[in-house]
């Protein structure tokens, strides 16, 4: 009994309510049934909210331990708020030229793939440049993670980040590789759109982060 | 769309399900950028400033960023209400739920141990 | 060179371990040589080991945790023969060394056994049920496998190289920090769950994409299977809780490596705050064992009481409400430890309010045995079992949910007591009736009756024999993983209990037995409609074992118990359905991503733990590398031509149709 009705009998005909081949009908539905950018977009999306779980459990150390300086600085006295600001100017800015790469790959125009992607990759490696100039610097001045369990915490949520953002970046030249390579082919657009998704992703995060653990910090 | 594509919803951050022009999508991207810009110096601006009750600014920059997240989610990943999202919608509102019980249930209960808990030199000290 | 390794390594010194090596070394020696030498490598490289056949994935997931439950119990004797024998005694079990067999006991049978085996069935069982060609993203599925046994490897290897972690399934700080642990034992447990971790996640990344997104024709959710629904409820935690145990091991793992202080006595860390994150990932995680449990029990009791499930929507329900309300709890696993009357209320409320769906569930399933016309199978056998054991489980849980009772009982055997009868109770007979289950429909012969009946007497004898004990001495005042006592009336229980493990032994060797025999009389126990237990759902429409491409045309769905239906309209209108019109089909390609990556892995675990450096970068280049070559192919599917398609369906329909034929007959 594996073949059953519907497929190729009736059914299918009368709810459709079209009078489609037998033959043509059995293709459309021994394919697939949903295509296969919706798929692999929500499974990405899945992964992505289970990353911010992930920055939500390292965030709620931080935040128990953030009063824990353990005779050290505190936020206030660390966190350079202009740098800071140049950090999500950058990070913002990236997320856009990034919307601007998908809009490119989707209308299969290189010039607009290739410009923004390459934008998108300057301002992400300025983003990490200047937060590993700032954890240099909080190390040199003997405020590094073993200071303090408050200072663990903080380079722990911020440098976790700071992990996705490099990775995306390795990520976002193996795209243009590819994109190179074969072209505007269905599965490379479908990496490019999990891609752009784990871009803006890291943005949402950094919103979070610049509020919650600089500005905040530097405030109380 | 296939009747088949309507049921199984949109790709979270898909711009081709709407099949707009290019164009109008850039239009979609300024517009977030430009909030959310304008967002971040007002967060900036609260966190610096001594013109807001000092009290109630961890609580602003919470309602700014959250305010912020939502811009990215509409204007960039192109997050809606609308039936083709519902499965996008209902995984970040579960998403969502988990990352607050996680944070808020964490500072609620440490905050609790942490009160009923002899600091922690002191206890080292008994140990010796 | 090799970091902190050395030939001290190698427990010479330490007669137990180093035989239990030897022993294990050569068996597996021994197995891979007769593989070999019959020629079977190509065969187990192209079909297994690089296969992304979400039924061939599921059935090495049931392989390891099958494997790793011998290791785990073998662990259990040693504890239950230790504590019978240390009255006034230390036993024959020296203190470092018990502390690792319990620790290694507990953090097999979680993570390398129960979580394997729900896995391999929802694995094995979900796209059939849902009437499509496998899950969402196969070669992903391969990697979380391989990853996944990268992780009980390790595990294992720690008891030839090294040692194992002394700490508990759960590495508690300040005692799992290297202050006090300095060994690799705690590295060992920490990499071998952040690698299988990864796999775990995207185990759960991909089911919740397939129940949610792939489903046949008309399928609608409220038409799906329960096993599927508990299937979306436990990988949905899977994906929101598995975070939290990678974020918290990482900070363990920071401040052992890099001297952070989130977990350390000085410079201001938390203690407490491990506990705090660690349950709120672990009490889930129990959810996430037992869900699908309840799955295969909904589905093993309507298909042998022959009537649909009792009360579909209130167990849809109760299912979703377990979910949510499973991350509401999780502060009771540490009542003791201060917060205060107001939260541990408020935690106790919320843990006896957690009873209530499954209290529905139970009333359902026994609803649904009610009025029907019972075959007592072993499956149905080892799902009586579990309605008994598990409400007694539970009611001792609801006992432990009260902050008061449980100052008393935390951390005695009273609670190893409760989390073992829920936990076999519950994840393991259900694990069990799956097996016995869908054995058929995986391998094509059914499981031998009388012997599967022996091992469920056997189990459950043996099960109640070795806990019910522990209830009493726990209440007694023992406290859990003692490594030798001077308490009298302790005793006599725990003889008993000793006994009840050697009865468990029993159970088991008749379940290896059962193996044996079913393989050796495989034709006369052979399943030849691929539908031995007159079914209810999808699964059971295909061929016993199903083609690759498990349905020549994807069903249409227009009701719950999909199979059932047309079923009824086939046997009453006496005739098969029409033949469908065949066309080719694509399905994905197999590929070596997941074995190589998981090769990688072990390297680089191994690396990290013994603090070789250079092993490390190359071996995360290597499994980087892997990806992008992986990523560079252009073939992703493979096309099986319609006639083959044809040739193979026609087969099970002939079969089916000579069934029908006798039915008629017979009538």
């Amino acid at each position: 009994m594996t073949g059953f009705e519907a497929i190729a009998g009736r059914e299918v005909l009368n709810r459709a309510g079209e009078s489609w081949d037998r033959h043509a009908v059995a293709a459309h539905t021994a394919s697939e049934l949903v295509s296969k950018r919706i798929v692999v977009g929500y499974g990405f999306w899945i992964f992505l909210l289970s990353d911010i779980v992930m920055f939500s459990a390292f965030f709620a150390s931080y935040a128990v331990l953030v009063d824990q300086t353990a005779g050290g600085p505190a936020g206030r006295d660390l966190f350079d708020l202009r740098n800071v600001g140049l950090e999500t100017a950058c990070l913002l800015l990236s997320s856009f030229t990034c919307g601007i790469a998908s809009i490119g790959a989707q209308a299969h125009r290189g010039s607009w793939f290739y410009s923004a992607m390459a934008v998108t990759f300057v301002l992400g490696a300025t983003f990490v440049g200047l937060e590993v100039r700032e954890f240099t610097s909080l190390a040199a001045q003997g405020a590094g993670p073993t200071r303090s369990a408050f200072l663990s915490g903080f380079f722990t949520v911020v440098g976790c980040h700071g992990l996705h953002v490099t990775a995306g970046l390795l990520w976002l030249l193996t795209m243009m590789a590819q994109v190179f390579a074969k072209g505007y082919r269905a599965d490379i657009l479908r990496r490019v759109l999990c891609f752009s998704m784990f871009w803006h992703f890291l943005d949402i995060v950094w919103v979070g982060l610049f509020s919650m653990v600089y500005l905040i910090g530097a405030v109380t | 769309m296939s009747p088949s594509e309507q049921e199984r919803g949109a790709a979270p951050d898909d711009e081709l399900v709407g099949g707009h022009e290019a164009v109008l999508e850039i239009g979609v991207y300024l517009i977030g950028l430009g909030l959310a810009t304008l967002l971040t110096i007002v967060s900036f601006f609260v966190a610096q400033t001594t013109l807001v009750w000092q009290p109630s600014i961890p609580v602003a920059l919470a309602v700014l960023a959250i305010a912020q997240m939502g811009i990215h989610l509409v204007f960039f990943l192109h997050m809606t209400t609308g039936p083709d999202n519902v499965n996008n919608a209902m995984a970040l509102a579960f998403g969502v739920l988990i990352v607050l019980l996680v944070i808020i249930g964490s500072l609620w209960i440490m905050a609790h141990m942490n009160h009923n808990m002899m600091p922690m030199d002191q206890i080292m000290q008994m140990q010796r | 060179m090799f970091g902190k390794l050395s030939w001290a390594a190698i427990p010479f010194d330490q007669p137990i371990p180093l035989i239990a090596a030897a022993m294990v070394g050569v068996m597996i020696m021994g197995v891979l040589a007769w593989v070999a030498l019959k020629g079977w490598l190509p065969y187990l490289w192209q079909e297994w080991i690089t296969s992304v056949d979400h039924k061939r994935i599921g059935i090495m997931y049931t392989l390891l945790a099958m494997v790793m439950l011998l290791r785990g119990f073998a662990d259990a004797i040693m504890m239950r023969s230790q504590q019978a024998l240390a009255f006034h005694s230390q036993g024959y079990l020296p203190p470092e060394h018990y502390n690792q067999i319990f620790s290694a006991h507990g953090t097999l049978m979680i993570f390398f056994v129960a979580m394997p085996f729900v896995i391999g069935l929802m694995n094995f069982v979900v796209p059939l049920q849902l009437g499509v060609r496998d899950v969402a993203f196969p070669t992903l599925n391969s990697v979380g496998f391989w990853l996944t046994a990268t992780g009980a490897l390790l595990v294992n290897i720690s008891l030839v190289v090294g040692e194992f972690a002394r700490t508990g399934w759960l590495p508690y700080p300040p005692l799992s920090e290297i202050t006090y642990s300095p060994g690799v034992g705690v590295d060992y447990y920490l990499w071998a769950l952040e690698i299988s971790g990864i796999g775990t996640l995207l185990s759960g990344v991909n089911l919740v994409t397939t129940v949610l997104k792939l489903r046949a024709p008309g399928m609608t959710l409220m038409r799906m299977p329960v096993f599927c629904w508990t299937t979306l409820a436990s990988n949905l935690l899977i994906v929101a809780a598995f975070p939290i145990l990678t974020a918290t091991l990482a900070m363990l793992l920071l401040d052992r490596y890099l001297g952070f202080h989130f977990f350390t006595n000085e410079a201001g860390g938390n203690v407490m705050m491990f506990m705090n994150l660690i349950w709120a990932w672990g009490h889930p995680e129990v959810y996430i064992l037992v869900l699908p449990a309840f799955g295969v029990f909904s589905e093993v009791i309507s298909t042998f009481s022959r009537k649909p499930l009792f009360g579909y929507r209130s167990m849809v329900a109760a299912t979703m409400a377990i979910c949510v309300l499973s991350f509401t709890v999780w502060l009771h696993h540490f009542f003791t430890m201060g917060a205060g009357a107001d939260v541990n209320a408020i935690f106790g409320i919320a843990s006896m309010l957690i009873a209530i769906p499954t209290g529905v569930k139970i009333f359902n399933w026994l609803f649904t045995m009610y009025g029907g016309r019972v075959v007592y199978s072993p499956s149905l056998l080892w799902s009586i079992g579990f309605m008994v054991t598990f409400v007694i489980g539970g009611i001792t849980g609801v006992l432990l949910a009260e902050p008061p009772a449980d100052f008393v009982l935390h951390n005695s055997l009273f609670l190893v007591a409760h989390f073992h009868n829920v936990i076999i109770g519950g994840v393991l007979f259900g694990a069990f009736a799956g097996y016995t289950y869908w054995f058929p429909k995986a391998f094509g012969f059914r499981l031998h009756d009388g012997l599967g009946k022996a091992a469920f007497w056997c189990w459950i004898v043996g099960f109640y024999a070795a806990f019910m004990p522990l209830y009493v001495v726990g209440l007694m005042g023992m406290t859990r993983r003692m490594q030798h006592y001077d308490v009298a009336a302790w005793r006599p229980w725990l003889l008993i209990a000793a006994g009840g493990a050697a009865i468990i032994l029993a159970g088991i060797i008749m379940q290896i037995a059962q193996l044996a025999v079913s393989i050796r009389r495989r034709e006369e126990l052979r399943d030849v409609t691929g539908d031995p237990w007159d079914g209810r759902s999808l699964e059971w429409a295909t061929s016993s074992p199903p083609p690759a491409f498990n349905f020549a045309v994807l069903p249409r769905v227009d009701g719950e118990d999909a199979y059932w239906r047309l079923k009824q309209r086939v046997r009453q209108q006496a005739m098969l359905v029409a033949e469908p019109v065949y066309t080719e089909i694509e399905m994905p390609r197999n590929s070596p991503t997941g074995f190589i990556c998981a090769f990688f892995a072990t390297f680089m675990g191994f690396a990290l733990i013994w603090h070789i450096w250079w092993l490390v970068a190359v071996a995360a280049v290597g499994a980087y590398a892997t990806f992008v070559v992986f990523a560079w192919r252009d073939r992703h599917e493979d096309v099986i031509p319609a006639d083959f398609v044809a040739r193979i369906d026609r087969a099970n329909r002939d079969a089916r149709g000579e069934a029908l034929a006798g039915l008629g007959t017979a009538r």
